[in-house]
């Protein structure tokens, strides 16, 4: 599985580090990073909840 | 599975639920009928980006692509005005024919309440494509705009405004803005926002009426106006469930997982809703609610999409929203009805940055966050364990 954020539309709510803390880290510089561009499976639930409660659609889940 | 599910409302909540139906292996014909005529799209850019104008109408849609509903065999119906519910045929009744269904979802939301206003006043409301698309060529530099109404809408209209170089007031009936959202202190701590970015902020004064000329005040005062933007609220839109069988209280009642309850409150058959127009009792916090944020419709849509297809764990979530003002993000998570204390763990939310925690009795029950993402989301996992007091002051780095 791989992970794209559009970060043109990211405004950095950070529900996916809510979600998937593991992968996703909004920091206070109040930009988010993706901690694992390429997560194994055992995400692939909390991952397909950040990109579901995501407010800008920006997270895309390939694969 | 093929039975006929018909979807009434055909926004976030609505377009969800239709898309969670499908993933979770509905086979059945899915109809989703909407009253606007347009693509449906998402809500929260029109009084941020798209009403500042750095945002069109391609970052609004809810589907990526134009084929996305035929390419999940989802029948999307714009331009239908459900009319009324008759159960026992089971049948939605429109102002295009009727839909016969199977099972139904109720997703249709809230409308604006207006003012009265005299005739040839410049008053407008916010809520739909169309109001962003009306309002926004009107907001530019040096035009007067008097807001009605300091909750999150008015506000992020007042800001997107101020931005554009308009001058702006705000007009709150209410001592204290967003008070029942937040409380006395903190809602003042957001209503600060407001005069430290140049908006002028009147607080406790009722309007007494609209006219050409501007908004008359209670206290007899005129604000000029060339812009009057109402954001006072919005009402669940149940008319056209009047006299369906359906229970109607400020939105349609819902048991714990989302299925509509009659006014015996027994189940109704096969009927669930989500959305801003649904009212349920979330057990995580002993109360009926009924919540207006996006996140919620989200969440709902795919729990109520679940316990169609058989599903019956109760709904219980954490809630949280967001909003936009003057570069700063207010972000809340949990409840705050009914209080006890809220306290400052972090910064200081008068100022701008800050993390407030609200408890009653001995649990944790919210917070809120300004400009402090990453700290706040650190609340969440503990409002979803439903910690103590202690327990959320031991995160914060405090002591009781």
């Amino acid at each position: 599985m791989k992970i794209t954020v559009d970060f043109d539309r990211c405004q950095s709510n950070a529900l996916c580090m809510s979600a998937a803390p593991e992968v996703f880290e909004v920091r206070d510089d109040g930009f988010l990073y993706i901690l694992i561009e390429e997560p194994g499976e055992e995400h692939r639930a909390t991952v397909a909840e950040a990109a579901m409660l995501c407010p800008t659609q920006a997270i895309t889940v390939e694969g | 599975m093929m039975s006929r599910v018909v979807i009434v409302g055909a926004s976030l909540a609505g377009v969800r639920c239709a898309e969670a139906l499908r993933r979770h292996g509905h086979g059945g014909p899915i109809e989703l009928l909407g009253a606007e005529s347009h693509r449906p799209y998402d809500r929260p850019p029109l009084s941020k980006q798209f009403l500042a104008g750095v945002a069109d109408r391609d970052r609004l849609w809810l589907t990526r692509s134009d084929t996305a509903f035929a390419d999940q065999d989802i029948t999307h119906h714009p331009g239908v005005t459900a009319t009324s519910l008759e159960l026992s045929t089971r049948t939605v009744h429109t102002d295009a024919g009727s839909f016969p269904f199977d099972s139904l979802v109720i997703a249709t939301g809230t409308s604006v309440r207006r003012l009265p206003h005299a005739e040839g006043a410049p008053v407008f409301t916010l809520r739909t494509l169309d109001d962003a698309e009306a309002l926004a060529p009107k907001l530019v530099e040096g035009v007067r705009v008097v807001v009605v109404g300091a909750g999150f809408i008015g506000a992020e209209v007042a800001s997107t405004a101020r931005g554009k170089g308009c001058v702006v007031t705000v007009v709150e009936a209410a001592a204290v803005p967003l008070e029942r959202q937040l409380g006395e202190a903190m809602g003042t701590a957001c209503a600060a926002l407001h005069e430290r970015n140049g908006t002028k902020l009147i607080v406790g004064t009722g309007v007494a009426s609209i006219e050409a000329n501007g908004v008359h005040l209670a206290d007899g005062s005129v604000i000029g106006a060339d812009v009057i933007v109402v954001g006072i609220g919005v009402v669940p839109n149940t008319g056209w469930l009047e006299d369906s069988g359906v229970a109607i209280a400020d939105g349609v009642l819902c048991d714990a997982t989302c299925r509509v309850v009659d006014a015996g409150n027994s189940v109704v058959e096969r009927v669930v809703a989500c959305g801003d127009v649904a009212r349920w009792p979330n057990d995580r916090y002993g109360e009926v609610m009924r919540i207006e944020h996006w996140t919620n419709a989200v969440e709902m849509a795919e729990h109520s999409a679940q316990s169609l297809l058989g599903g019956t764990e109760p709904f219980m979530p954490v809630p949280y929203f967001w909003s936009d003002q003057y570069g700063t993000k207010i972000q809340f998570l949990g409840r705050s009805t009914g209080f006890d204390e809220v306290r400052v763990v972090d910064g200081d939310p008068a100022a701008g940055v800050g993390v407030a925690l609200y408890r009653k009795g001995d649990r944790l029950i919210g917070a809120l966050g300004l400009n402090r993402i990453k700290a706040l989301m650190g609340y969440r996992a503990l409002l979803v364990d439903s910690v103590t007091w202690a327990t959320a002051l031991d995160h914060a780095g405090l002591r009781t």
